[in-house]
C-alpha cells in the first residue's frame, strides 16, 4: 500500500498541469460545499437565536381558537387563565385595528404585552416611561412602512368586544431594531392593561410566552407549543435551502468527478505498457488497480490540501467580518444584514469524506478494466 | 337673579317643547329607511386617488338576517354573489367556481376597497332600537329644514355609538350624518341626496360615505332601482343560488 502512495504520488506530480486542473476544480468544490453550508448553518443559528429571543421565548401556550395563521380568528381566540396557571408566563393579546397615519390606511395588529416583562428582548419598559395617554412600541419596518418616528402622534381606530368602534391617538414611545419580521411588520405593542381597557377584554390573552422556568401542564382551552413547534417552519425553510443548495455543488461535484474519471480513462490507456511491466515484475493485477485507484483518490487528497491553504484564512476572514445580504423583507423570515457562517466539525469532515470517498470510486471504475488486461498484450502495448 | 333664572329656565323649557319627540323622528326616519325585505339595485362609484371604480350590483335583503348580492360589474367582478345568513357570509367566484365561507369578522371589511364596511350596507336594524336620541336643533340643508339629532347607543353591539343626523322635518329622511367612535372620535361622515318618492315612502337615492381618517373623496352609493318588502322567494337566501 505504502508503495501504491508513493508511485500515485511520483505518477501525479510527473502529470504537472493536468494534475493541477483535476485538483483545482476539487478544491473549489470543495470550498464552495463548506462555505455554502457554512452560511445556512450561520444563518439558521442566528434566526434561531433571534425568534427565540424576540419571540417564542421558551415556547408559547396559545388559546385553543386562535390559529396564528388565520387573522379570522383573531376576534374569538382568547380567553382567561386563572392568574395562579399563569405563573413563569407572559399574556399576550391581539387585537386588530386600523392606523392611519397621514391620511392613509393601514391594517395593524395591535398586541398588548405586560411592559414590566423580560422574557423577550422588546424593549416594553419604554411603555411604562412614557407619559403618553396611549403609548406604543413598533419596529423599524412598521416604522418605515408607516412613515412614524419615535415621539409622533398617530390615530388609531380599533373594536371593542362588542364590535363598537372606538378610535384614539397612540404615541410611538419607541422603535425597536429587530431582525424578526413577524414581530415588527404591521404590528403595534402597547400594555396590556391599556389594550384591556381600550377592548374590555379585561384578563383576557391570545398565547402566553413561557420563560425558562416553565413547566407546561395541560390547560383546557389552552395549547402548548414547545421552542422546536415554533421553529418548525423555519427548520423546514433551511432544508429546503441545504436541499436547493447542493444542486448546485453536486453539480459541481460530479464535473470534478467527470474530469478525474476521463484521466484515469486516458491513464489506463495510455500506460498499458506500464501496466504490463508491473505486472511482469510481479505486481498482482489486483494491486495494479489499487494503485491506479489510489492515484485517482490522491486528487482529492491534494484538493483538501490546496483547499485548506485558501479557504481556512478565507473562511476565518469570512466568519468575522460576516457577509451582506440583500434585503429580504416581506418574507416573514428572521433574517439579519449580515450573516456570520458556521463551520461545524461534522460539515467539514463530511465534505471531505464525500469528496475522498466519490474521488475514489470514479478512480476506481476505470481501473477495473485492468484486471481483464493480458499482461502480455499490455506489455507491447497493445489496444484491449 | 332669581327671576331671570326662573325665566330662562321657562323660555328652555319652551324652546324644548318646540322640538319633537327624538324617537318619533328616528321611528318615522325607520319607517322609510327599513322594511322587511328589499331589492335593489345600485351602484358603488369609489373615489380613488387616480382614478373612480364602479361596482354594480343587485342585492336582495330580509331582515338583517338575510342578504344576498350580485355584482354585475366590472367585467372582472361579474358575476360574484355574496350570501350573508346571520353571522356567516359566502362568496362565490365564477372565475374559480368555488364557494368560500368567511367568518363574520369579513362583515366588518371593506366592500370591494370601498369606504363602506359589509356592515354599513347590511345593518338594517331600526335606529329606535339601538339608540337613543335627543334633538339639539334645526337648520337649513340645501333649502331643506333639518332636526338635528344626537344619538347614543343603548344596546352594547351598535357598531357606532354615537352619531348625529340632520333629518328632513318634512319627508324624515337623514340627510347628513356623522358617525362617532366611543372616544368621540370623529370616523365617517354621509351625505345623502336625490331623495325620491318611491312607493309610499321618501327615500334618498345617493348616499356618499367618507371615512374621515383617511384622504379621498369616499365612496358614493347610487341606488338606481328599488322596491320595498317585494316577496323573495326563500332559495334566494340558500347557498344553491350562488351557483345559479
Amino acid at each position: 500500500m505504502k508503495l501504491a502512495f508513493q508511485l500515485a504520488y511520483r505518477n501525479l506530480i510527473g502529470a504537472g498541469l493536468r494534475t493541477w486542473l483535476n485538483v483545482g476544480v476539487l478544491a473549489f468544490t470543495y470550498l464552495l460545499i463548506i462555505f455554502y453550508n457554512g452560511m445556512i448553518d450561520g444563518w439558521n443559528q442566528e434566526a434561531r437565536r433571534d425568534g427565540i429571543a424576540w419571540e417564542y421565548g421558551y415556547g408559547q401556550l396559545l388559546n385553543q381558537k386562535f390559529d396564528p395563521y388565520d387573522p379570522f380568528t383573531l376576534q374569538d381566540g382568547h380567553g382567561i387563565l386563572p392568574i395562579e396557571k399563569t405563573e413563569n408566563l407572559v399574556p399576550v393579546l391581539i387585537q386588530q385595528a386600523t392606523l392611519y397615519p397621514q391620511g392613509r390606511m393601514i391594517s395593524v395588529l395591535v398586541k398588548g404585552i405586560e411592559p414590566n416583562q423580560v422574557v423577550v428582548k422588546i424593549p416594553t419598559k419604554l411603555l411604562n416611561e412614557s407619559g403618553a395617554k396611549i403609548p406604543a412600541i413598533i419596529g423599524k419596518r412598521m416604522a418605515a412602512s408607516a412613515n412614524l418616528k419615535e415621539g409622533d402622534e398617530v390615530l388609531l381606530r380599533w373594536r371593542d368586544k362588542n364590535g363598537t368602534f372606538d378610535a384614539g391617538n397612540i404615541t410611538i414611545a419607541g422603535i425597536f431594531d429587530s431582525q424578526v419580521p413577524t414581530i415588527d411588520n404591521g404590528q403595534i405593542w402597547v400594555s396590556i392593561k391599556k389594550l384591556w381597557t381600550m377592548t374590555e377584554l379585561s384578563q383576557e390573552a391570545t398565547l402566553f410566552i413561557a420563560n425558562k422556568d416553565y413547566v407546561y401542564k395541560q390547560r383546557s382551552g389552552w395549547f402548548f407549543k414547545s421552542q422546536d413547534d415554533l421553529l418548525k417552519n423555519l427548520n423546514d425553510i433551511i432544508s429546503m435551502k441545504k436541499v436547493s443548495g447542493s444542486f448546485m455543488y453536486l453539480l459541481l461535484l460530479a464535473i470534478a468527478m467527470l474530469a478525474i474519471f476521463d484521466t484515469q480513462v486516458l491513464s489506463i490507456f495510455r500506460r498499458q505498457r506500464e501496466i504490463g511491466t508491473y505486472v511482469s515484475l510481479g505486481m498482482t493485477r489486483l494491486q495494479v488497480v489499487q494503485l491506479f485507484t489510489v492515484e485517482g483518490s490522491m486528487y482529492s487528497l491534494f484538493a483538501t490540501f490546496v483547499g485548506s491553504i485558501v479557504g481556512i484564512p478565507l473562511f476565518i476572514y469570512i466568519a468575522k467580518t460576516g457577509i451582506g445580504l440583500p434585503s429580504m423583507e416581506g418574507t416573514g423570515v428572521p433574517i439579519a444584514d449580515k450573516i456570520y457562517p458556521v463551520y461545524g466539525l461534522g460539515l467539514i469532515i463530511g465534505t471531505l469524506a464525500l469528496v475522498v470517498i466519490s474521488a475514489t470510486i470514479v478512480s476506481f471504475l476505470p481501473a477495473r478494466k485492468i484486471s481483464k488486461m493480458n499482461p502480455v498484450d499490455a506489455l507491447k502495448g497493445k489496444i484491449q | 337673579m332669581k327671576f331671570t333664572f326662573i325665566l330662562l329656565l321657562i323660555l328652555g323649557f319652551l324652546l324644548q317643547a318646540n322640538y319633537p319627540d327624538p324617537i318619533s323622528v328616528l321611528t318615522k326616519v325607520d319607517a322609510n329607511m327599513t322594511s322587511g325585505t328589499r331589492i335593489s339595485e345600485s351602484t358603488m362609484v369609489i373615489h380613488g386617488k387616480r382614478n373612480d371604480r364602479e361596482v354594480t350590483s343587485k342585492g336582495y335583503t330580509q331582515g338583517n338576517e338575510k342578504a344576498f348580492t350580485e355584482y354585475l360589474s366590472p367585467e372582472r367582478e361579474k358575476g360574484t354573489k355574496m350570501l350573508k345568513l346571520e353571522n356567516r357570509l359566502w362568496i362565490y367566484s365564477p372565475s374559480t367556481d368555488r364557494t368560500i365561507q368567511l367568518s363574520g369578522h369579513m362583515l366588518r371589511q371593506s366592500v370591494m376597497g370601498s369606504d363602506l364596511s359589509y356592515e354599513d350596507v347590511m345593518d338594517t336594524r331600526k335606529l329606535a332600537e339601538v339608540y337613543n336620541a335627543k334633538v339639539t336643533g334645526e337648520e337649513t340643508i340645501d333649502g331643506r329644514k333639518v332636526w338635528v339629532l344626537n344619538l347614543v347607543a343603548k344596546v352594547e353591539d351598535a357598531t357606532y355609538d354615537k352619531r348625529k343626523q340632520w333629518i328632513d322635518q318634512e319627508r324624515f329622511v337623514v340627510l347628513k350624518e356623522e358617525l362617532f367612535a366611543k372616544s368621540g372620535q370623529l370616523l365617517k361622515k354621509l351625505v345623502s341626496s336625490d331623495v325620491a318618492r318611491i312607493e309610499n315612502r321618501w327615500y334618498p337615492k345617493k348616499t356618499n360615505y367618507k371615512d374621515v381618517l383617511k384622504d379621498g373623496k369616499g365612496t358614493d352609493f347610487i341606488v338606481s332601482s328599488i322596491q320595498f318588502d317585494a316577496v323573495i322567494p326563500d332559495y334566494v337566501f340558500s347557498k344553491a343560488s350562488l351557483k345559479e
